[in-house]
């Protein structure tokens, strides 16, 4: 045939970026059900949300004061240490915990509705984020009884948190496609997540270790630093207990949503529409 | 040449649908193939093109379709014969596997009213939920919502959660909703059933008075009487291909299999 046969347009440049700033611009939708999701887990609870808030505070208090006694710290240094990284922590496990199952869960809005994929991933990193935010009330509350040294460095939390919660949308992204594909996947991560929890720095401090006495154990310390999830907690986790910045984990932090974001973007413009048909 | 007296559709693209040799493949991956293991094993073994044994279903043909501004398209086929498919297509939900299908205008499929329905939460918030979904804004849905209320009857029982509600309930909160949007394109399933008679006749009106407001409209139903009320010309579909496409009546008497 001499006729070329016609272009579609399914995996252009263009459609990706659409899909992207199409999602965008429905923030009236995901922002509605994001806070819809919010409140329907409480639904019927006379307390409703701030069962988040309490619980994080049962955890952080029980977990604090159990480590403390077992690594023979003040209860005054691991008890915020332990809040504020079972905080980030929350966010960052959600984002990816729930990022693989993203397209999956939303199977039957993607098959009835034509909205852009990127809708359902606003939606949980902004499900996310107010969760993030329930929690943060305890860390509130931990200020008047733990007085941290806090000075106008605090504020580099919000860019922090600005830089976790644009990881968490290409991470969702990028495992919501994949995983859609391939279910298995799903547990993959699940069992991953779980691993990191115990290997990143949030029951264990981290510069105690590397100040150890023993050698060995400072050596292999060390080796957290290849752990990408240590950065993105140590960036806004300084911050919050007033400790000095490391450029380092800045760099690192903003090097991952660089490559992360590229990498995504690769794979939603050649993926993007399979995805309906994968769900 | 515009010779439109109606400002809002100068500055807007028209209306349209066009496909051209449009194919949607479904690859049916069984459990063994939907792993990464085996992906990744068969990388390694050499075999690259194992992936052309994943089945495939042929669920659309080459399906070339132009639909335009003021078209009131029937859809008719057996089941199976891909009319949801097909929707689903028009809708841009599925983008064709080969071939090309263009959508110019905002599309509101009506392909399950239950979708996107929350069960937890109250008949109002449901509404408001139901028409952020279909591409209204937070105000267009406010004004609306009393306009929505007085047609379903359901009174007081707006407040109460969705899953009080009977099945008959839900497909008026449903229709309700559906009806008081401004769609340019108007994508309906059949099963809109459940319903009682009165209503049905009320809600008949309703479903004419959108089909008025839209631009195009495409409907895919086996009630002959529902079909003829609303359209006038007709695509009968057939094991994923346009077998015929044109007039309602002749479409359907060849459908139905009389003599011409």
């Amino acid at each position: 045939m001499s006729t070329a046969p016609p272009q579609s347009d399914s995996r252009t440049w263009s459609r990706t970026f659409e899909d992207l700033g199409g999602g965008w611009r429905q923030r009236q939708l995901w922002g509605h059900l994001g806070w819809q999701d919010i409140k329907q887990r409480y639904r019927r609870s006379v307390l409703g949300p701030i069962w988040i808030t309490i619980s994080m505070a049962v955890t952080a208090v029980a977990l604090g004061i159990l480590y403390a006694g077992l690594f023979g710290n003040d209860l005054a240094v691991q008890l915020p240490y332990i809040l504020v990284g079972f905080i980030v922590w929350g966010f960052i496990s959600g984002c990816v915990l729930e990022g693989a199952d993203v397209f999956i869960s939303n199977e039957g809005l993607i098959k009835h509705l034509p909205a852009p994929l990127s809708v359902h991933v606003y939606r949980l990193v902004w499900r996310q984020s107010l969760l993030f935010a329930h929690n943060m009330i305890v860390y509130l509350v931990m200020l008047v009884i733990f007085p941290q040294p806090l000075s106008w460095t605090v504020l580099a939390a919000i860019p922090a948190f600005a830089l976790l919660m644009a990881n968490g949308a290409w991470v969702a992204l990028l495992l919501g496609v994949v995983t859609t594909r391939f279910r298995d996947l799903t547990p993959i991560t699940q069992s991953i997540v779980q691993l990191m929890f115990f290997l990143t720095p949030i029951v264990w401090i981290y510069e105690d270790l590397l100040n150890s006495a023993n050698e060995s154990i400072a050596e292999r310390a060390r080796l957290a630093e290849f752990n990408p999830f240590l950065h993105f907690v140590e960036i806004i986790r300084r911050p919050l207990l007033g400790q000095d910045q490391l450029l380092r984990y800045w760099i690192v932090v903003l090097v991952i949503t660089v490559i992360g974001w590229a990498v995504t973007l690769f794979v939603v413009r050649r993926y993007r529409s399979r995805v309906s048909y994968w769900v | 040449m515009n010779v439109s007296t109606d400002p809002a559709a100068t500055d807007r693209p028209p209306v349209s649908i066009t496909t051209k040799d449009a194919c949607v493949d479904f690859p049916i991956f069984d459990a063994k193939s939907r792993s990464l293991k085996k992906t990744v094993m068969g990388l390694v073994g050499g075999n690259i093109a194992s992936t052309s044994k994943v089945p495939i279903i042929e669920a659309l043909t080459d399906v070339t379709l132009h639909l335009e501004h003021g078209s009131r398209v029937a859809l008719v086929g057996h089941n199976g014969a891909g009319k949801t498919t097909l929707l689903r297509l028009l809708a841009g939900i599925y983008e064709p596997t080969r071939g090309v299908a263009e959508i110019s205008g905002r599309v509101a499929p009506i392909f399950d009213l239950g979708v996107g329905m929350d069960p937890e939460i109250s008949g109002l918030e449901n509404i408001m939920i139901r028409g952020l979904f279909l591409g209204m804004t937070r105000k267009q849905m406010e004004a609306r919502v009393d306009d929505i209320a007085d047609f379903t009857e359901l009174g007081d029982f707006l407040r109460m959660p969705l899953r009080t509600y009977s099945t008959g309930m839900r497909v008026r909160l449903a229709l309700g909703v559906v009806t008081s949007i401004d769609p340019e394109i108007l994508l309906l399933d059949e099963g809109i059933g459940a319903v009682d008679a009165a209503f049905l006749e009320k809600s008949k009106q309703r479903l004419a008075d959108l089909v008025e407001r839209s631009g195009l409209l495409v409907f895919a139903s086996h009630s002959d009487e529902f079909l003829r009320e609303l359209c006038d010309t007709a695509i009968w579909m057939e094991h994923g291909r346009v077998k015929q496409q044109g007039e309602l009546e002749d479409v359907l008497r060849s459908y139905k299999g009389l003599p011409a």
